[in-house]
């Protein structure tokens, strides 16, 4: 699903955000980012949102190569990903729906299916009753849910997000958490990256542990942690195949 | 009997079945064609739609999109009074026949006899298309009937109107030169007294005409491209505005056509707008000025209406506005569309 082959980024200013980075996440697998400020953790999620291009190295999502995906070809292979920002990027002169409603719009789809996934997508973030509502006038942890509804309104098969714990306490880092497992739990596959070492090892799910943009070397364990109360667990938590490839990578 | 009836009961049932069968098969085609018109349909609202969020955008701004509208309007109403002015020239002109007329006054001594044999030798003349001679009397007939002097006339004891010849000349002579040249040429005859060239103002009209086409044609090409920028510019400060949302809808797939497509809405409506504004600005005008036209017209004995916009020049005014918006949005929407990325 997400294969990362010797990939590195380096700046025009002479920075190299990832090195020689190696690692590979399975269809259905949910996985964390995790490391310090500067590690190069939304280095990578830009990547694969094709916001950066890789330097050197191949990056393989979904089948496509997205060092050969041609500036035409990117946003058909961006409607194919959720992203979860960690400054949400709402739009604040539109209501709730209509943020909610802008993938499916784009994809073209029918007014009467857009309310439908809408207010499914609404619904799964519990923030049904906010539907015409500003995403200005929402708490930090409503404009994040807002965000994630929007990234998983048009069901894509590959769900990234940065930080989506940032900004909340600890009780909503659980629950927003809780949301990815859900999404995860039905076929998405899911990779967050997050700062928040504690969080990540309670939910038990693999990990991909970057300092100064090197994967570092770690076991290929899951760690210790289980989800949370009424989640249930991740498709496939320990894929051989990756871990073959990816010796820098931790589980 | 009854068994006949029955069987004829199961035909019509089986018959029945089968229409409805076929019909069946129809509602599948049609719902395997559906796809497609389902999808243009789903388009074709998604673009009104579109169309009236451009639109509502426009309306939420109202004076600044009053103002845009205004600079277009009265950017295009210039090049439309132009046209329309012009094309009452034209309308003018040709009510004339638009061919160069020569009189020539004859000695008093000449007479009416000589007049006609001179005007079938000048006939014989290349640069004479036709010769017309008028005796004294028509002459005098003639000069009532277009003038206001018939009171004065009747005090006079004698006709004091000589013979008249009127030559219409060739077109092949109507430069400025050779019609001067041929006229000194008629002026140097016995018989004549004064050789006088007739609407020569028509040429100098047509010449002027011509003239006018070249600017109006230069002028509106000018404001055109003015519309052009202030459009461009008035969208481009918008995209400038919207920066975060375009990056948004980047971000989550959208391509530059749907991005594109509200801000070339917007171009649409400004234009159109403008050249909603252009007309009426022109409508105005030209009431403004019916009146003392009609009224000029009248002095010399016309019956000369100052003509309004044609359907085609309305419809092209619009198109213009319509036109030159959308293209000034293009531009700017092309060049910077292409700078603001996701980050």
């Amino acid at each position: 699903m997400i294969e990362f082959q010797q990939v590195r980024k380096r700046y025009a200013n002479g920075h190299e955000a990832l090195a020689n980075i190696n690692f590979t996440v399975e269809r259905g697998e949910m996985a964390f980012v995790t490391g310090r400020s500067g590690a190069g953790k939304s280095t990578m999620l830009k990547l694969l949102a094709l916001i950066e291009r890789p330097s050197d190295g191949e990056i393989i999502v979904n089948g496509h190569q997205l060092n050969k995906i041609t500036p035409r070809q990117i946003p058909s292979y961006r409607r194919g990903v959720g992203v979860i920002f960690q400054d949400h990027k709402l739009l604040n002169d539109r209501t709730v729906f209509d943020n909610v409603a802008l993938p499916l719009v784009i994809a073209g789809a029918p007014h009467r299916e857009i309310n439908r996934r809408v207010q499914a997508a609404l619904s799964k973030v519990d923030l049904l009753s906010k539907l015409r509502q500003n995403p200005g006038s929402l708490s930090t942890g409503e404009q994040q849910r807002v965000g994630i509804a929007r990234a998983v309104v048009n069901k894509p098969p590959l769900i990234l997000a940065d930080e989506p714990t940032g900004n909340l306490d600890p009780e909503l880092s659980l629950e927003v958490m809780r949301l990815f497992a859900n999404f995860n739990h039905i076929g998405a596959t899911v990779l967050i990256v997050s700062h928040d070492q504690l969080l990540v090892e309670q939910l038990g799910q693999r990990r991909l542990m970057l300092h100064e943009g090197r994967l570092k070397n770690a076991p290929m364990v899951r760690t210790t942690g289980g989800l949370p109360p009424g989640v249930a667990p991740a498709m496939p938590s320990v894929n051989p195949r990756s871990a073959g490839r990816n010796p820098g990578a931790k589980r | 009997m009854a068994a006949k009836k029955g069987a004829v009961k199961k035909a019509a049932v089986k018959k029945s079945a089968v229409k409805r069968g076929a019909s069946r098969g129809v509602s599948a085609q049609k719902a395997s064609a559906s796809p497609v018109l389902a999808g243009v349909k789903v388009d074709s609202m998604r673009r009104a739609q579109m169309l009236m969020y451009s639109l509502g955008r426009l309306t939420a701004q109202p004076f600044t999109t009053a103002l845009i509208i205004a600079v277009v309007g009265v950017a295009l109403a210039l090049p439309v009074a132009f046209s329309v002015l012009l094309a009452n020239l034209d309308e003018a002109g040709a009510r004339s026949d638009g061919r160069v007329q020569a009189s020539l006054f004859l000695e008093e001594r000449i007479s009416d006899e000589r007049a006609t044999t001179l005007a079938v030798q000048l006939e014989k003349k290349p640069e004479v298309l036709a010769a017309r001679a008028l005796s004294r009397e028509q002459s005098l007939t003639e000069f009532r009937e277009l003038s206001d002097f018939d009171a004065a006339l009747a005090l006079l004891d004698e006709n004091p109107l000589p013979a008249t010849i009127i030559l219409s000349l060739n077109d092949q002579i109507q430069s400025p030169t050779a019609l001067a040249g041929f006229v000194h040429e008629l002026q140097r005859l016995p018989e004549v007294e004064v050789a006088q060239l007739d609407e020569l103002w028509l040429q100098r009209l047509f010449a002027i005409v011509s003239l006018l086409k070249r600017a109006a044609l230069l002028i509106a090409i000018m404001l055109g491209v003015a519309v052009t920028i202030v459009v461009g510019t008035t969208i481009g400060l918008e995209i400038q505005n919207r920066r975060d949302e375009i990056a948004v809808t980047k971000l989550v797939g959208g391509t530059d056509a749907f991005i594109r497509r509200p801000f070339l809405y917007s171009g649409l409506w400004y234009g159109l707008g403008g050249g909603l504004l252009a007309i009426v600005l022109v409508f105005i005008a030209l009431f403004a000025l019916g009146g003392p036209v009609n009224q000029l017209a009248s002095l010399y004995g016309s019956d000369y209406r100052l003509g309004g916009l044609s359907l085609l020049q309305f419809l092209g005014t619009l198109l213009a506005g319509a036109g030159l918006g959308m293209l000034g949005s293009w531009l700017a929407v092309s060049r910077q569309l292409k700078d603001i990325q996701p980050d």
